[in-house]
């Protein structure tokens, strides 16, 4: 593993320098975004990847000459930039702050699931038509591609800084950056200027999927999600809204990657991006480049979550829903149907635990699906390798999720806003990506087979009426718990929190200590939820638990209204049990949840029951 | 010419705070006794909310101490300084707009919960945590006392706010929501109450029904810091008044003397100003310096 010669160190080195400016593409546009509208845009991973499939369509299809086909790319990207622009973020200006951000998420999940639909989910080949001449220097060596990206890089760099520097729009988009408002009353057209920053950023963004498919001749579907955090995790290494620390921090990402990979080998290589992003949130939230200390934020007056009035069911009505719920099966009895709502329930565990902490306590977490992973993981290997009864290994996994869980997110409980989203987006991440490498206690990519049902007495619970009974009686139990909680003193304390941290310090609420209860209280019903999925589906692995499935439970605590308990049994019951009701294709199904995101968020934000 | 501060309860000593070129609080010194109450006037950027956000904990300084009860608190975090005592409303309001009224008020009252936030190192949280899903007696007896003290302090608030206890905060009108903060801060018991400017964005009956309600905590014995710009109402409640411009202090003592202050006046209305006001004052008393004619700063 440890190269002794030079020679590799610099094709690492060059290698480091060609993702990085592959990354500096992404992630200069993000900046750019991110100065005129305050936003991390989660949908520029996307962007990217439409790049790289027009650039494929354009190569492979119409057989067309390289320049050609790197203006399509960045035309067509640059088309969608400004239609992303007017469509999905525009009506959103005076929605609250967390709308837009979501809104983006919303678009990904879009673009991604209509290009599986358009393209199917398999990779296809990008060849290039460079040739494959390489140069040798002193024991490294470059070729024709490895100078194309630096070249568009450079030039994409330049041409920008001319843009900015020296014409008109250049200078509306810097006043814009600057003091939006002070720049709209002297008359710059502030949506203009926001289309086209979002215009140059998705043609930005274009191209260096292209580049990238023909870096590694392969492009898929969903090559965006992780490109996209890459370009975030660049650009927050710079300080958001730096485009110059973009460029300098795409370049350090780039080589502390590949570096990383001589080192440890190429199945790490995300998890470097991902440490170096909470080391940077945690350690210097501002950046690399960034001045010490900052004036102090301003104050955010009713900031996070919409104004709302929820609708409080009445005591009768939640008992006698309740029992109609325990009564089901008695009437009912085709056990696919059983199955499919008992999977229902076992998902509005995860939503129950999300809306605590994304709902309750406003910090809106990405990375969800890892608490579910740990309490599967924990709970199958407390089974089968320490041989403990499942049904004591239940709990104790909701324990192992709570501590773990509260320990990985607890750095970045500082932070505020959008950054408590890709923080734990990050932790998601570092979890799926530790139970891929950490072979000798996970079993790596094979993952656990066999893992043992339920049972009580000796008798496996995994007839139809189980698997829907079982989950059920634990998510009333927990909503019990959680309405009782939220009716005692911690429930003001943490909607304090939510509603104005700075106010609530200020009347001696410790954030810590109370963010973390929510996050412990939040891992326990999570990882409860894990430990019973891994007992009912037998086998699990590291991608029983991705990254949508996060992005699900924050469209069904959403879709129920944040922080409401009975909303989100309702958004979970409404998303895992009607699309399988109707028989909704399955390839359609993530398609359908970003479209209901989306419309939610530009039209019912409080959700179906209201914001609590 | 001021009365000597009783016991002073907050010391303030070279108190600095810079940002970036701009120094915000420069080197100020200031002293509150027990029971008195003292404002702080002066123009826009002054400092002044710098200076309460440095007393308060939510900002750190770069130079000088701040004693509180005869101990250094200088740099300790807002939480804390909560817990110690020292309570504050917020210039532009900062309720918590989807809990209600009551809920708002308890919020203050937070570091007052003993019963179901026993002292306990380590576990402490959970045991919180327990204690508020099983709700033992004590517990439910404590919550039921802070309820209605809750209660009983928007009450000192009359028919503004009592009939909206259950409501969300945001629903309230501005000035309601003034009263909501200062509700708030009473339930923490405060040793300090730190008030910027209360009756911001009110009007006239308004502004005299929460100048009442000032007096009345002070004749409580409560101990009160506060910014204020409408000058009537510092008049008429300060024991002393502090004077700030560029981050300094440039005059204190009694209302009455502050008000006819050359260097006040300068600071408000600028340099020529103070001639006309001298002349005024002069043609009235003989002496400027002595005038009783009070001089009208608007604002």
């Amino acid at each position: 593993m440890f190269p002794t010669t030079l020679g590799p160190w610099l094709d690492y080195t060059i290698n480091g320098l060609v993702i990085g400016n592959i990354y500096a593409l992404l992630a200069v546009g993000l900046a750019l975004i991110f100065g005129v509208s305050h936003l991390i845009n989660f949908a520029h991973g996307s962007v990217y990847m439409v790049g790289a499939y027009i650039g494929w369509l354009c190569v492979t299809k119409l057989a067309l000459p390289l320049p050609v086909t790197f203006v399509a790319v960045a035309a067509g990207c640059g088309l969608l930039g400004a239609v992303i622009e007017r469509v999905g973020l525009r009506p959103l200006r005076n929605a609250p702050r967390i709308a837009p951000l979501l809104a983006t998420i919303g678009l990904s999940v879009v673009l991604d699931q209509s290009a599986q639909l358009l393209f199917s989910p398999d990779p296809r080949a990008l060849p290039t038509q460079l040739p494959t001449w390489r140069i040798a220097i002193g024991g490294g060596s470059i070729g024709a591609l490895d100078l194309l990206i630096a070249g568009v890089g450079i030039g994409s760099a330049a041409l920008l800084y001319g843009f900015l520097r020296f014409t008109k729009l250049g200078w509306a988009v810097r006043a814009t950056a600057l003091d939006r408002d002070a720049a709209q009353q002297c008359g710059v057209d502030v949506d203009k200027v926001n289309r086209t920053v979002f215009a140059i950023a998705s043609a930005l963004g274009g191209v260096s999927g292209l580049l990238v498919g023909m870096y590694y001749n392969t492009i898929d579907p969903n090559m965006g999600f992780q490109a996209g955090l890459k370009g975030i995790v660049a650009q927050l290494i710079g300080g958001v809204g730096n485009v110059p620390g973009a460029i300098a921090g795409s370049l350090l990402l780039g080589l502390i990657e590949s570096y990383g990979i001589a080192l440890f080998g190429t199945s790490y290589r995300n998890l470097f991006a991902f440490v170096a992003l909470i080391l940077i949130l945690v350690l210097r939230p501002n950046g690399l480049f960034a001045r010490a200390r900052r004036l102090p934020p301003e104050p955010l007056t009713g900031t996070f979550i919409a104004p709302s009035r929820p609708l409080v069911l009445p005591k009768w009505a939640v008992w006698a829903l309740a029992a109609a719920a325990l009564a089901l099966p008695l009437v009912v009895q085709q056990p696919y149907l059983l199955q499919t709502l008992g999977n229902a329930w076992l998902y509005a565990l995860l939503a129950l635990s999300l809306t605590l902490v994304a709902g309750t306590v406003g910090q809106v977490s990405l990375g969800h699906a890892g608490l579910l992973a740990i309490g599967a993981y924990a709970s199958s290997l407390l089974a089968l390798d320490a041989g403990v009864p499942v049904l004591l290994a239940v709990p104790l996994a909701g324990l192992v999720a709570a501590a773990l869980g509260t320990a990985l997110v607890y750095p970045s409980f500082r932070l505020r806003g959008h950054y408590v989203s890709i923080a734990t987006l990050a932790v998601g991440e570092i979890v799926t990506l530790v139970i891929l490498n950490w072979e000798s206690l996970t079993r790596g990519p094979i993952g656990v087979t066999g893992i043992p049902p339920l049972s009580v007495a000796g008798k496996p619970l995994v007839s139809g009426q189980w698997v829907y009974w079982v989950p059920l009686a634990v998510l009333l139990a927990f909503a019990a718990l959680q309405s009782r909680l939220l009716n005692s003193h911690l429930g003001r304390t943490l909607r304090a929190i939510r509603e104005d941290d700075v106010a609530a310090r200020s009347y001696g609420v410790d954030l810590n200590r109370y963010k973390g209860l929510a996050f412990a209280v939040a891992g326990f019903i999570a990882g409860v939820g894990g430990a019973l999925m891994a007992h009912f589906y037998s086998y699990i692995n590291h991608e029983t638990f991705p990254a949508p499935v996060s992005m699900l439970a924050l469209t069904m605590v959403i879709l129920g209204g944040l922080g409401n308990v009975a909303g989100a049994v309702l958004g979970a019951a409404v998303l895992v049990g009607l699309p399988e009701l109707f028989r909704a294709a399955a390839e359609y199904r993530m398609l359908i949840y970003g479209v209901v995101l989306l419309l939610l968020i530009r039209f019912r934000p409080q959700g179906l029951l209201g914001t609590v | 010419m001021a009365n000597e501060p009783k016991k002073p309860l907050l010391a303030i000593a070279g108190l600095t705070r810079r940002f970036g070129g701009l120094t915000a609080v420069n080197g100020l010194s200031l002293t509150v006794g027990q029971g008195e109450l003292v404002s702080v006037i002066g123009p826009n950027g002054a400092g002044k909310t710098t200076l309460f956000n440095l007393i308060s904990g939510l900002d750190v300084p770069d130079a000088g101490s701040v004693t509180f009860e005869g101990r250094d608190v200088t740099g300790l975090s807002a939480e804390r300084l909560a817990a110690l005592g020292l309570a504050r409303s917020f210039q532009h309001g900062r309720v918590f707009g989807n809990l209600s009224v009551l809920d708002n008020v308890l919020v203050g009252a937070h570091t007052r919960l003993r019963a179901v936030k026993p002292r306990v190192p380590v576990v402490g949280p959970l045991v919180e945590l327990a204690l508020a899903l099983i709700r033992p007696p004590s517990v439910r007896a404590e919550e039921e006392r802070l309820r209605a003290e809750a209660t009983e302090i928007v009450r000192m608030f009359g028919e503004r706010l009592t009939p909206r206890l259950d409501k969300p905060a945001h629903s309230l009108s501005y000035a309601n929501r003034r009263r909501v903060e200062i509700a708030r801060a009473l339930a923490l018991h405060p040793r300090l109450l730190l008030l910027d400017e209360p009756t911001a964005g009110m009007n006239p009956t308004e502004t005299a029904e929460m100048l009442e309600i000032i007096r009345g905590l002070k004749a409580r014995g409560l101990t009160i810091l506060l910014i204020e710009h409408k000058l009537d109402l510092v008049m008429q409640l300060s024991d002393r008044v502090v004077v700030m411009d560029h981050g300094a202090r440039i005059a204190e003592g009694l209302p009455a003397a502050v008000a006819n202050d050359p260097a006040v006046i300068e600071a408000y209305l600028g340099h020529k100003a103070v001639g006309a006001a001298n002349q005024d004052a002069g043609q009235d008393a003989g002496r400027g310096r002595d005038a009783t004619v009070p001089v009208r700063i608007a604002h």
